[in-house]
């Protein structure tokens, strides 16, 4: 329930965000623009040929998307975000049937010479129901019933999104874990959750020692919070050798059960194959383009590596090649610096909020965002493998930009109230 | 808030800051710490694109031009970027077939749908004049133009040589060549490469990742000009040259002039020869085997410089010379003649004489003054042994020219035939005298020269006594830059005085004795004639000049293989050639009619098949 029934006014809008989020939006325009930069062309500013030409028309919509959730009442979304949630989720489900195939993945709506992809606004919708859900249930005792309940939320788009074939955007629905996580989520539960995944990435990634390796930092670290206890020691122990026991499974798997155009496909994603054609080739082009700005970059307009076509997917998910390439590493921090200020500002004031609705959705929003920053930079810079989803505001691509304004309006609209 | 939220929250929060630090750490080290992506990326951006410059020109001595460059153009096209377009139209354009055009259009395709191909080859201006109207109506389509050599006068082809694609032997030992890459395969072309070919520049520029030029690499900042190949010119007189081609039309032989105060060749005329435009451009392959078959003709062998002629009497010079500087005659020797030399059963004829002196000898050719004056020379009591005697005689034949090459700027000479002692000693098993060579006394027998090496005898009797190395290209890079590797003196080893009797009796052969033909009006001239034996068909007819005697401009060697007797068809060829040379222009037009007229039937070569 909403605490305060204040009337819908401008008061309490935080200002920090929308600039926050305007220079992102600018950054990416710029950085679109530079991709595809040449200096033959001619330049019109809506020239709907190339890609900054239709970012500008997708920015001026998502300020559209942005000024009216400012507009509506707050309470518009509480009431609503089953509603929401249920017509996304059918949206969604719809692009099975009616969806065409783009890169691979069956994600995407045609709407006459444009195609809409139905998967970014799930991420709101969801985070809106979450938050509803979590609002509603206050008890302890309920709590576990609960997080079982709130996984089905996660569920039903992640499914979706694996039978379009967009592992990427799947993934990002467990970034809500970590908003789970602060609404009172089991450590032990999410600190094994985390370590499993971990493990079998960093074993199929690297090899089974250097996990094992891993493993054994963090048993060490875990002496230290046992403190002398001897069961818990054991315990950790006992979960240690688990753990291990995991490494060789996989690995067992991985060279016995696997078919080896299936270890090929697992290689090429984790960047263990040598592929120079496939995705080798792009993560070296990638990591080439970042790597050659240096310290201070090249210079705004004078990357070769992303206005020549080295870097794939230059505009979309892998726009920060541009920033690494024209802006080095002064760019790239300040990239992180200004998501992170973005995230932390929206966890301070969701913790502010009294109403657990806007708390739990803040959350929400804070963890899309970072999941995206995270996974998106990571893989451009080769420390994860290659999933494709967009770099939040600055990526080329109306779906996405219009998802992330809704993401963000939402939050600090009912922030306001 | 509660304690256990306010702790998740800072967790939250710390764990999002520790995340993003490992990205950050990450891309400090590729960013700052990393130097091989940068290397990275200009390799794959940056490609450096080669710019040939224009090879150096060929002048005459007169600043006539002999080699230019001509441009040429191809017509490529780059597969991906052609869209539908009239194809009768350029079918027409460029003349051919419709089927012809599909086929290279796929064959293109197949080769690289991004990279350019040929399509059709060395267009002249003309027809390029006419696609080039067009070329907006064929897209992916574009004109590359290219340089080839052309000769506005058909004449020297020997000497001028070719160009023609570096051979894979030559890209590894040079790392100057690119595949691709013309060089001088002959002539001036190879001799003077180095000059000729410049010096290559490069261009910056940016590719895209489909190798496509996408425009300069830093504004052309990193660029480097490429440096003109230098100009040449000649030692040849274009106009003395082309007459001297065009006299020995229909004839084999072979005329050479020297200018004997510089070594410069004047003319080296080389019969039958070939159009030196049939090697340059995309025929040049089919030419070259045609010429090269032509056994009939021989035309890519270079007389002047490769064939060993039996010198005949003009050789008697040289000996008359050697005799004196060897004391064994001088000007006032007598010998008897009697119509011939006789020795161990033999006779060497002579026409009806009583005797003579040097002077004489000269003037009428004596068979028997200059085998006894050889004779003498080279069994003369002062050597131990007729090996010690024809050693000498063999350092002054060496030292006058003979029996070895000039190493100059010519191509492919041969060193002519001047036997060693260990030739003779193996032929007579160590048993021989003065008589058993005795026929190289007359330029006969063992002995071989090429027309150069008795044109430049010629330049030392006109000199008097030295010469400089016989050589084609006058000037390098500006006609005041003169080449300088052909300056040094070169002694022949015979005393000036000794070259007086020689000369009087070459002026007598001139104005009253066997080379009268060779007269020119107003010149004072000295002269041999010659009639080489030749075992294969009719005498070869000799005949070797200098005018002016005092102040000698030229010094000429005409050979015409089965020409006959000397004093006619060669001496008029050499009458013709000084007075072009010294007037420009040639009055004696009965004895210009009496040459061209003059056709020599040659035998057909014997096929090897």
């Amino acid at each position: 329930m909403l605490t305060d029934n204040q009337s819908v006014t401008s008061k309490g809008i935080d200002p920090y965000l929308i600039i926050i989020y305007v220079a992102l939006v600018i950054v990416g325009w710029l950085t679109i623009y530079s991709s595809s930069y040449d200096p033959q062309a001619e330049f019109t500013l809506f020239n709907l040929d190339q890609n900054y030409g239709r970012q500008l028309i997708w920015i001026i919509i998502s300020a559209v998307f942005a000024i009216s959730i400012l507009i509506v009442d707050g309470k518009f979304f509480y009431n609503n975000a089953y509603i929401i949630y249920i017509i996304f989720m059918l949206l969604i489900l719809s692009v099975l049937f009616l969806g065409t195939d783009i890169n691979g993945a069956k994600a995407w709506i045609k709407i006459g010479a444009f195609s809409i992809q139905p998967i970014e606004f799930a991420k709101f919708a969801t985070a809106l129901a979450l938050a509803r859900f979590f609002n509603e249930g206050k008890t302890d005792n309920q709590r576990r019933h609960i997080f079982l309940l709130a996984f089905v939320f996660i569920l039903v788009p992640a499914g979706i999104a694996i039978l379009q074939k967009d592992t990427g955007s799947a993934l990002v629905f467990f970034a809500f874990i970590i908003m789970f996580y602060r609404e009172g989520f089991n450590s032990w539960l999410m600190l094994m959750g985390i370590l499993i995944v971990v493990t079998f990435v960093f074993t199929l990634m690297w090899n089974e020692l250097y996990t094992i390796a891993f493993l054994l930092v963090v048993l060490c670290i875990s002496c230290f919070f046992v403190k002398g206890n001897k069961k818990k020691l054991f315990r950790n122990v006992g979960i240690f050798a688990g753990f291990v026991a995991l490494v060789f499974a996989v690995n067992v798997a991985y060279t016995n059960v696997l078919q080896p155009h299936q270890r090929q496909r697992i290689d090429t994603i984790f960047g263990k194959s040598i592929d120079p054609k496939g995705a080798d080739f792009n993560l070296n082009q990638s990591k080439i383009a970042i790597g050659s700005g240096g310290f201070a970059g090249k210079g705004y307009l004078n990357g070769t590596q992303t206005k020549l076509n080295f870097v794939p997917e230059q505009s979309t998910d892998f726009i920060f090649c541009g920033i690494g390439e024209e802006w080095g590493f002064i760019g790239s921090i300040a990239i992180f610096a200004l998501f992170l200020t973005l995230i932390i500002r929206i966890i301070q004031l969701a913790e502010r909020h009294k109403s657990t609705f806007v708390r739990v959705y803040g959350y929400g929003v804070a963890s899309v965002l970072f999941f995206h920053l995270v996974i998106n930079i990571g893989m451009t810079i080769g420390l994860i493998p290659v999933i494709g989803i967009p770099l939040p505001f600055i990526s080329y691509g109306g779906s996405s930009l219009w998802g992330f304004t809704l993401l963000l309006f939402i939050f600090i609209r009912i922030n306001a109230e | 808030m509660n304690p256990l939220s306010q702790q998740r929250k800072i967790i939250i929060i710390g764990s999002m800051l520790l995340i993003a630090l490992a990205c950050v750490l990450k891309l400090f080290s590729l960013q700052v710490v990393n130097n091989r992506y940068k290397e990275a990326a200009e390799r794959n951006a940056i490609r450096e694109v080669t710019i040939t410059p224009p090879r150096g020109l060929i002048y005459d001595r007169n600043d006539s031009l002999l080699v230019y460059n001509e441009a040429a153009y191809d017509l490529m096209v780059i597969p991906k970027n052609v869209q539908p377009f009239d194809t009768m139209d350029l079918c027409q354009s460029i003349d051919i077939t419709k089927e012809e055009l599909c086929q290279k259009l796929e064959k293109a395709r197949t080769y690289s749908p991004l990279l350019p191909s040929i399509i059709k080859q060395q267009m002249k201006k003309e027809d390029y004049g006419v696609l080039q109207e067009k070329m907006h109506k064929f897209p992916g389509f574009f004109v590359q133009n290219r340089i080839l050599r052309s000769y506005p006068v058909p004449i020297a082809a020997h000497i001028l040589g070719y160009i023609g694609e570096v051979t894979d032997q030559q890209l590894t030992s040079d790392n100057y060549y690119q595949l691709g890459d013309y060089i001088g395969i002959s002539g001036i072309e190879k001799s003077y490469e180095e000059e000729l070919r410049g010096k290559k520049g490069k261009r910056m520029v940016l590719v895209d990742v489909n190798n496509r030029e996408q425009g300069p690499y830093k504004d052309g900042k990193a660029d480097v000009a490429a440096v003109a190949g230098q100009n040449l010119w000649s030692t040849l007189d274009l106009k003395l040259q082309e007459y001297g081609e065009k006299l020995l039309q229909g004839k084999k032989g072979s005329i050479v002039a020297i200018e004997p105060a510089t070594g410069e060749i004047l003319c080296i005329v080389s019969m039958p020869s070939y159009d030196p435009n049939l090697l340059v451009g995309k025929d040049r392959g089919k030419n070259y085997a045609a010429l090269n078959q032509d056994l009939d003709n021989t035309p890519l062998f270079n007389r002047a410089l490769k064939a060993c002629y039996p010198p005949g009497s003009t050789f008697k010079l040289a000996n008359g010379l050697i005799a004196q500087q060897e004391g064994v005659i001088n000007r006032y020797t007598y010998y008897s003649c009697g119509g011939g030399y006789s020795y161990g059963g033999h006779r060497l004829k002579c026409h009806s004489h009583a005797g003579s002196d040097l002077v004489d000898a000269v003037r009428c050719s004596c068979n028997a003054y200059f085998c006894r004056a050889f004779y003498n020379t080279i069994s003369n009591n002062k050597f131990h042994s007729i090996q010690e005697g024809y050693q000498t005689w063999k350092d002054h034949i060496n030292k006058l020219g003979f029996g070895q090459k000039f190493n100059t700027d010519l191509p492919y000479e041969s060193k002519g035939i001047i036997p060693s002692v260990e030739y003779f000693d193996k032929r007579y098993n160590g048993h021989w005298n003065g008589n058993s060579v005795i026929s190289m006394a007359i330029g006969q027998g063992e002995v071989g020269s090429t027309p150069l090496q008795m044109a430049n005898l010629v330049a030392i009797i006109a000199n008097r006594g030295f010469y400089y190395k016989p050589h084609v290209v006058k000037a390098i890079g500006s006609k005041n830059n003169p080449n300088m590797r052909y300056s040094e003196r070169m002694e022949s080893g015979i005393s000036r005085p000794y070259f007086d009797p020689i000369i009087d009796g070459m002026k007598l052969v001139i104005s009253s004795g066997t080379g009268r033909l060779a007269q020119v009006e107003g010149v004072e001239m000295a002269g041999k004639t010659g009639t080489a034996q030749n075992p294969h068909g009719a005498d070869h007819s000799v005949f070797a000049c200098f005018a002016p005697v005092d102040q000698p401009k030229i010094a000429i060697f005409v050979l015409v293989e089965n020409g006959g007797w000397g004093g006619v068809l060669a001496a008029r060829i050499a009458s013709l050639m000084t007075e072009m040379y010294l007037f420009r222009e040639v009055k004696q037009t009965e004895k210009e009619q009496a040459v061209l007229s003059h056709y020599i039937t040659y035998a057909k070569a014997r096929h090897a098949n």
